[in-house]
């Protein structure tokens, strides 16, 4: 008898769509994942919701595959999908054939576009510069990947799934040729996350194990003695403070760095680099990367070169290549996505590995997962994850009327009902005030709440649900607040070594936006944190030795205090 | 019409308002030019001076504990891109901003770096071209004295040279040298039971976990924590300046009570003068505390008064923990330094930046500043005077500016020395080593912002406040106080050469 049917390692989109996927047609999943959800590369993509175009010269597959999945999600995670539009844009100078080739490829695929002349646009875009000769618009869109994992998350756990975050794989075990599961270390016990709380290793036995790792895939291979050659690319992305533009703008040229802005929620994100790396976990985050973001794409968005940024990010491709591919450039590995079955490749029984593919296929890759695995388990059912909507997603269009019922303003409200979809009732519903605890991405105290209920002391748990710290402040303003709803639920050194990571984890993104707006709000931020609260020096975090005695204990003779009136 | 003074002091800030003052008091024509509202607003309303000897690197566990990000690596390399030798004294570029002090300190100040008990002992201490050092430790306490003698019974501290270890909203203590009358019943270093109140919709200020984080300080006394609702129907988002303006006014508000137990007759409601409606509320928690601290918002006018019937209703004392923007005693501090200048018959002119300035020469380096021009929608206007203060501010208060190959002056475009990699501005930890936090001009001993030759830029033009360089304010704790005493020493230097 084994603890559970399925392990599903990874809580990427890959990973939590296969939980979903199987814990729908009945089987008993486990998922563990070493951080947080979307902890790789999930949590560090652009948000793009391809409607294929990019894809539709080179790799006409993949684009298919996308354009089926851009409807997909609009019907199944409404409540995480933004359609902006998008367009494949050609500037003077850039070659008519390719545009020809984009425009051709794209119908090809099923892709429905419309060439807009230079005006339209810009009429559409009054941002672009003027020295765009045409585009192709496309139905591109702005995914939050984290609301979207999340969901997944939250649906399989709705059919029985156990979500085990923080809990690293430390080995796979395996009988003879047979995997029969993993080993898990937890960074706090199992359950949510907790600051301070002991860790513990657990043994996960299970018929089948799914390698959802993306950019680690090749290490859980390695642990199970399968050689998965995944090859790690590193791409950057900057984060701007508002949307310079409304669509997806992509350079229509064969394929480059530094093409695409993507507006996300209130940002818009400069796209990117593609670096082959060793180490998915420690790479080289450079400056070059982020300076040619900004000045190649000022060039499609003047407006772009005066931007304040709020910080920058990188992400991993978990990029892969089938034996004795040995492409050169990483640029040219495929972005297609390959199932590995090991019983096959390896003579190693019980263990399947997903890797390469993108974002928006998530769902597909783990419907082919799931397909495989229920073979393998002898279970016949059918896929409905893309009929089911997403929790959130049901019966989105009805919420957004009543949002004033629950005593927000409206921005507020708005903005907090475009997150929540159908859960706002359930989240926004609360007895005491609910003050908003971080403006820039006004997100209220109730959903915070909400959110450490789903996730524990992990703040940046809490910023993926939320977006809370996400904004301009990047957190100056906000952290504090959210950890103070810690506690009393956990206690003080909790809430306070929480508060510690996620401030720590909002400075290493600003890191690399420090000039102009943006280094006046770090020094903002550090003159809160250090001058106001003293958080650099606290004495709490110091050997207990202060001599409180050694300061003014106030004036000898107090002035006389006043005596009671009778003012009213 | 030409307008003309004896002085203008670019800035209206602690270190502006002080400069003004004292060139007002040796008898010059002095006028403030302020743009946008201070820092001062968003600033606790302490009035620190020395609260640690110069950052070492080494602080917090926050940032050395987290393993992989090591705080302040670089430490004495930062210097480099400014292309200079070593400093001499009036050089000033390498050795203001960046590497030196990193290494100075890491050897001798670093054990634990507790705070400081006497800010003028760790004076003499402080690196050379430290803005203290420039002015030295007398105008250091003459600058108090004038604080203290403008702020009136507004602020204590005075009585010693200690400083005093005061509550935070975030639940640490600090050093500070002077502290709002509001808050003088809080010390930490008093030992009377606590009680700390907060409210549900101040966020900033969470009482409960306050508390315990102070007990996980140490402090040497009983401290407990409780939220209660602010009495009266606001709305969740009402700013804290709201709740003060009910408080000031007394306003009656309602007040809603459950009317028994649980069933029995709901609930019914009367109104109460606010004041007394917080006591009520407050009372319930009280349980032998012979303090209570509460979120500074106690009043903006009629703070007196409304902490007077607090007390009295409590039969407890009452103070304030200060708070970030909007800082109620920030903005009490503001307004009685303005009313200190306005006495002493300084002129404001505010609501629009001073852009640029206006030489007596041909070439802009060889003349004076006979001018500087403020922009009024689009029209400038120039404002002549015989001496300047540049009191801009910092990064913070934008009296720094930057982008992403250099950092510089916005105004008069002085020199400011930072490394020229924009990657060596910061350190890796969040409470690193940050060379940006000294980002600032480099003065010579009359407080003369510095040319990249370290040559005086404009003979009269001196600068004070935060847009100096050469200390970390947030690290020392020690903004106040160097807005102060550089302040003093511009203004009265600029005086000084009205009537020489």
């Amino acid at each position: 008898m084994t603890d559970t049917e399925v392990v599903v390692v990874g809580g990427g989109s890959t990973g939590c769509g296969v939980a979903r996927d199987l814990a729908m047609r009945g089987v008993d999943v486990t998922l563990v994942e070493q951080g947080n959800l979307t902890h790789g590369t999930t949590g560090r993509m652009h948000g793009l919701l391809h409607s294929g175009g990019r894809y539709a010269v080179s790799d006409q597959s993949s684009a298919q595959e996308c354009i089926a999945e851009n409807r997909v999600l609009r019907d199944i995670a409404d409540h995480c999908v933004e359609m902006t539009g998008g367009q494949f844009v050609q500037l003077e100078g850039d070659p008519d054939e390719y545009f020809e080739e984009k425009l051709a490829g794209c119908r090809e695929c099923g892709i429905p576009v419309e060439v807009l002349s230079g005006q339209q646009a810009r009429e559409e875009e009054p941002y672009l510069t003027k020295s765009v000769k045409r585009a192709i618009r496309v139905p591109d869109g702005a995914v939050d990947p984290f609301r979207l994992c999340v969901a997944n998350a939250a649906s399989a756990e709705e059919h029985g799934a156990r979500i085990e975050t923080h809990a690293e794989v430390v080995a796979v075990l395996k009988n003879g040729t047979q995997v029969t599961g993993v080993e898990v270390r937890h960074d706090s016990g199992p359950g949510k996350r907790e600051h301070r709380r002991a860790g513990e290793r657990e043994t996960i036995t299970a018929d089948h194990v799914v390698n959802a790792a993306g950019a680690w895939a090749g290490q859980l291979g390695e642990m199970a003695g399968a050689d998965v050659a995944v090859r790690p690319s590193k791409g950057a992305m900057v984060v701007t403070n508002c949307r310079q533009v409304d669509t997806v703008i992509n350079r229509c040229r064969p394929k480059g760095d530094a093409d695409i802005v993507v507006p996300h929620e209130a940002t818009a994100i400069l796209g990117t680099t593609d670096v082959e790396v060793d180490d998915p976990e420690d790479y080289p985050e450079e400056q070059w990367e982020v300076d040619l973001l900004i000045d190649e794409l000022s060039k499609l968005v003047p407006i772009l070169g005066e931007a304040r940024t709020v910080r920058s990010f990188w992400g991993v491709r978990p990029l892969y290549e089938p034996p004795g591919a040995a492409t050169e450039d990483p640029t040219d590995i495929t972005r297609d996505y390959f199932l590995l079955d090991h019983a096959d490749r390896d003579d190693l029984a019980g263990l399947t590995t997903i890797v390469g593919g993108k974002f928006t296929t998530y769902r597909l890759m783990a419907e082919s997962v799931a397909d495989h695995v229920c073979g393998k388990l002898g279970v016949s059912a059918d896929c409905k994850t893309a009929d089911v909507p997403l929790p959130g997603s049901e019966d989105f269009s009805v919420l957004r009327e009543y949002m004033d019922e629950f005593g927000l303003r409206s921005p507020v409200g708005r903005r907090s009902v475009q997150r929540l979809g159908s859960r706002a009732d359930e989240v926004l519903t609360t007895d005491g005030p609910n003050p908003v605890l971080c403006d820039c991405e006004a997100v209220t105290r109730a959903e915070v709440r909400d959110a450490i209920e789903g996730s524990g002391t992990d703040l940046n748990a809490v910023r993926i649900r939320t977006r809370a710290s996400m904004g301009n402040c990047q957190g100056g303003f906000c952290c504090h607040r959210m950890a103070a709803e810690l506690h009393p639920e956990y206690d003080e050194s909790q809430s306070r070594e929480a508060l510690d990571e996620l401030f720590q984890e909002r400075w290493k993104g600003q890191r690399h936006a420090l000039w102009g707006e943006q280094l006046s709000q770090a020094a903002l931020n550090y003159a809160l944190h250090a001058t106001t609260m003293n958080r650099d020096r606290d004495p709490a975090e110091g050997d207990g030795t202060l001599d409180f005695g050694r300061f003014d204990s106030g004036a000898p003779n107090r002035p006389e205090e006043t005596e009671a009136r009778d003012g009213d | 019409m030409a307008i003309e003074d004896d002085v203008v002091v670019v800035g209206g800030g602690l270190a502006g308002m002080v400069a003004a003052l004292a060139a007002a008091r040796q008898g010059a024509g002095v006028r403030v030019l302020s743009h946008a509202d201070s820092t001062l607003q968003s600033a606790s309303g302490l009035v620190d001076v020395l609260g640690y000897p110069a950052a070492a690197g080494d602080r917090n566990a926050v940032a050395s504990g987290r393993g992989s990000e090591a705080v302040g690596e670089r430490p004495a390399e930062n210097g480099v891109g400014d292309g200079t030798t070593e400093n001499g004294v009036g050089d000033g570029t390498t050795e203001n901003g960046v590497g030196d002090e990193t290494t100075e300190n890491g050897v001798g100040g670093g054990t634990a770096c507790g705070p400081v008990a006497d800010p003028f002992d760790a004076i003499p201490d402080l690196p050379e071209r430290h803005p203290y050092r420039t002015v030295g430790v007398e105008t250091v306490r003459e600058a108090l004295a004038l604080f203290d003698e403008a702020t009136g019974n507004l602020y204590r501290g005075g009585h010693t040279d200690r400083n005093a270890l005061v509550p935070t909203h975030g639940g640490t203590v600090k050093p500070t040298a002077r502290y709002p009358a509001t808050v003088a019943e809080g010390l930490a270093s008093d030992d009377r039971p606590t009680l700390l109140v907060g409210f549900e919709t101040v966020t900033d200020f969470d009482a409960p976990l306050a508390a315990d984080h102070l007990r996980a300080a140490g402090v040497p006394f009983e401290v407990r924590g409780a939220t209660v609702r602010f009495p009266g129907e606001f709305r969740a988002d009402a700013a804290r300046t709201r709740l003060a303006d009910a408080l000031d006014a007394n306003e009656r508000v309602e007040r809603v009570r459950d009317g028994g137990g649980r069933g029995a007759g709901g609930s019914y409601s009367t109104t109460l003068p606010a004041r007394r409606a917080l006591a009520a509320a407050v009372e319930p928690h009280l349980d032998g505390a012979e303090r209570v601290g509460f979120p500074a918002l106690l009043g903006q006018h009629e703070t007196e008064a409304v902490l007077a019937d607090l007390e009295a209703e409590l039969g407890a004392a009452v103070f304030e923990v200060p708070t970030g923007s909007p800082s109620v005693p920030g903005m009490r501090l503001a307004g009685a330094l303005r009313r200190a200048c306005r006495e002493a018959g300084v002129r404001f002119t505010t609501g629009n930046p001073v852009v640029n300035y206006e030489t007596t020469g041909n070439g802009e380096q060889d003349g004076e500043i006979a001018a500087v021009r403020v922009d009024r929608n689009g029209a400038t206007v120039p404002f002549h005077a015989a001496e300047f203060v540049l009191a801009t501010g910092g990064l913070v208060g934008k009296g720094v500016d930057s982008d992403r190959e250099s950092v510089r002056e916005p105004i008069f475009d002085c020199h400011v020395p930072h490394p020229e990699d924009r990657y060596d501005w910061f350190a890796d930890g969040a409470f690193g080593d940050h060379p940006f936090a000294r980002f600032g001009v480099a003065v010579d001993d009359d407080l003369r912002p510095l040319d990249s030759a370290g040559d005086a830029t404009f003979p009269n033009l001196r600068a004070a406040g935060a847009v100096l360089g050469g200390y970390d304010f947030a690290a020392e704790k020690s903004g106040s106080g160097v807005s102060l005493a550089t302040g003093l020493a511009a203004g009265r230097a600029a005086a000084r050469e009205v009537f020489q």
